[in-house]
């Protein structure tokens, strides 16, 4: 067995009484893709942020590709492989769509102390965003603001952004929120597609597209994993039953 | 630059119309001489020249204020580090232009990157308030220059000389060197605006969430801009010592802070073409009404007042609502 890409390590954070991460261990092996699912304020985003390097744990480890990066920043870990999209979208409104993605391939290659050459005539940062924005389908849209993308096509330009980074593991962060049925059909083809290349950490309420594309499943509530395992395991589990999908979804 | 706006024209149709309008001013700046003789008012190439070097100042505040959202309320420091290093070389024999914008800038480099690493730890009212405190800090260490004049300030023997030519000495020689630096800034600021520095710099200010999320420490690019526009704003200072044969604390109290904030708020913030129209219409409106009425500023706080109400993005946001400039929204 190989080592794990991305190993969580009893990892616990608390606002005051309340614990919103406790005693959380998970493993992601690489080329999977691993769900966390759970109710509305089971802790998904935070866990999320502590991954990505947003918030501090208070206690436990992030280990990543063998090195341990719980203190390292966000930035620091985007540069070791690590990237994420937001449960918000996050992007550069007034920069087009094309912008965002070329500040994102910027950031990677080559110095940004660079002040007097336009970065809108350097072809190699164009070409890899529009390969980028072709990767989600988002080509037609490359010279609009992102401002003015529709919802969906704002978290297709999130997900350009982050494979621009060139990512080992992606984690996503319900990225089909708010988006329409169709729309939501398409991002999944897209991750479906993408699972070759990268690893994913997913957290989503859209069940279908949790059983679709996970290979592991994780079930958080109340900051604490209840199930661990593959979907159908975990389907079947009594105590995710109880504790989550509920009567509703026992049919499935 | 033809190339550059073709380039840029399908994104940001507006890059043009701002870089155009820019040209014209610096068109009929360029006449005020000529045509001041012609009037026989040789006091209109003074005013002017005032109007260019605080146009200096407003762009320099521009790059952070504007393109960095961060809102310095100290940046007539570097006014005031600008002219006092005049007063204090010449004092010390020496009387060269380029030396004393070599100083200057050095100057303010030192002290930017100083207060601006700590002030970069602070965030919206706190960084307005820290940039606030270091811009009194400076000026009560030159009110205090009792050997300098302190608070009276000092007269300057003569004005710079270029390369060993007097150059400055008359009001138009005074009025093209000014005009030429505020060409020099403009064209240098609108090419690093546009520069991958100006992207990281635009990025952070429109989320730095997302800028950190594709893998940038904002504070070196944020830090580098702050030194930048100090350095700039002092290229004023070097002017405006030069224009009044005179300098004094008053260049960076907190009011001239204020009044170039005025400036970028009248003209519109980041497009740089808006803050130097700003500055230019300021200094304007300031000599004019002040002809008028010994109350003049009630009249200025009544047309800042319209602006704020109706045309919040400034003198640019004015003219691209009426169509002159035309801008990708």
């Amino acid at each position: 067995m190989t080592d794990p890409l991305l190993s969580v390590q009893n990892l616990s954070k608390s606002y005051g009484a309340l614990k919103v991460t406790q005693d959380v261990s998970l493993d992601v092996r690489e080329g999977r893709v691993h769900a966390i699912i759970g109710p509305n304020g089971a802790g998904k985003t935070t866990l999320i942020s502590q991954l990505s390097g947003q918030l501090r744990p208070d206690s436990g480890r992030v280990v990543y590709a063998g090195q341990d990066i719980t203190r390292l920043d966000m930035a620091g870990r985007v540069r070791l492989g690590l990237a994420r999209s937001f449960q918000l979208t996050t992007l550069l409104p007034s920069f087009s769509a094309l912008e965002n993605v070329a500040l994102a391939v910027q950031a990677r290659e080559g110095s940004s102390f660079r002040f007097l050459r336009p970065a809108a005539t350097e072809q190699a940062l164009n070409d890899q965003a529009m390969a980028c924005l072709a990767d989600v389908g988002l080509s037609d849209r490359a010279h609009r603001r992102a401002g003015s993308l529709s919802h969906g096509e704002k978290r297709q330009l999130e997900l350009a952004i982050a494979l621009a980074t060139r990512p080992r593991l992606l984690l996503l962060d319900e990225p089909l929120a708010g988006t329409g049925h169709e729309e939501a059909a398409q991002l999944v083809d897209l991750f479906a597609k993408l699972k070759d290349r990268v690893t994913m950490v997913l957290i989503e309420h859209d069940m279908d597209a949790v059983f679709a594309l996970a290979d592991t499943v994780s079930v958080l509530v109340y900051g604490q994993i209840v199930a661990s395992g593959s979907p159908s395991a975990v389907r079947a589990d009594p105590a995710v039953r109880t504790a989550y999908l509920g009567e509703e979804a026992a049919p499935c | 630059m033809t190339d550059l706006t073709q380039t840029l024209a399908p994104a940001r149709p507006g890059l043009a119309g701002r870089l155009r309008l820019a040209l014209c001013i610096f068109a009929v700046l360029a006449v005020v001489p000529p045509l001041a003789h012609a009037l026989d008012e040789p006091f209109l190439i003074v005013v002017a020249t005032r109007m260019m070097v605080f146009a200096i100042a407003a762009l320099s505040l521009d790059l952070i204020l504007g393109y960095g959202a961060m809102v310095s309320f100290g940046h007539a420091a570097y006014l005031g580090l600008g002219a006092y290093a005049v007063a204090i070389l010449s004092r010390a024999g020496i009387d060269d232009l380029v030396l004393q914008l070599l100083a200057a800038m050095a100057a303010s480099a030192v002290f930017a990157t100083v207060t601006g690493a700590i002030s970069l730890r602070t965030r919206g009212v706190y960084f307005i308030m820290i940039t606030l405190a270091f811009g009194q800090m400076a000026f009560f260490f030159f009110v205090s220059f009792s050997t300098l004049g302190g608070d009276d300030g000092v007269a300057l023997a003569a004005r710079s000389t270029v390369l060993g030519m007097p150059l400055l000495q008359d009001a138009p020689g005074m009025f093209y060197a000014t005009l030429a630096l505020l060409v020099a800034v403009f064209a240098g600021l609108y090419r690093l605006t546009l520069s991958r520095f100006g992207r990281v710099l635009t990025g952070t200010r429109e989320s730095a969430l997302r800028m950190q999320a594709m893998g940038f420490r904002p504070f070196p690019y944020q830090l580098t801009a702050y030194v930048i526009a100090g350095c700039l704003c002092s290229v004023a200072g070097v002017m405006l010592a030069n224009q009044a044969i005179y300098v004094s604390p008053a260049y960076m109290s907190w009011h001239r802070s204020g009044e170039m904030m005025v400036m970028l708020v009248l003209g519109g913030v980041g497009s740089l073409t808006g803050a130097m129209a700003g500055a230019l219409v300021t200094i304007a409106l300031e000599e004019g009404l002040a002809r008028l009425s010994e109350h003049w500023r009630l009249g200025f706080g009544l047309i800042l007042v319209g602006v704020a109400l109706f045309s919040p993005g400034g003198l640019s946001g004015l003219l691209r609502r009426v169509g002159l400039v035309r801008d990708a929204k």
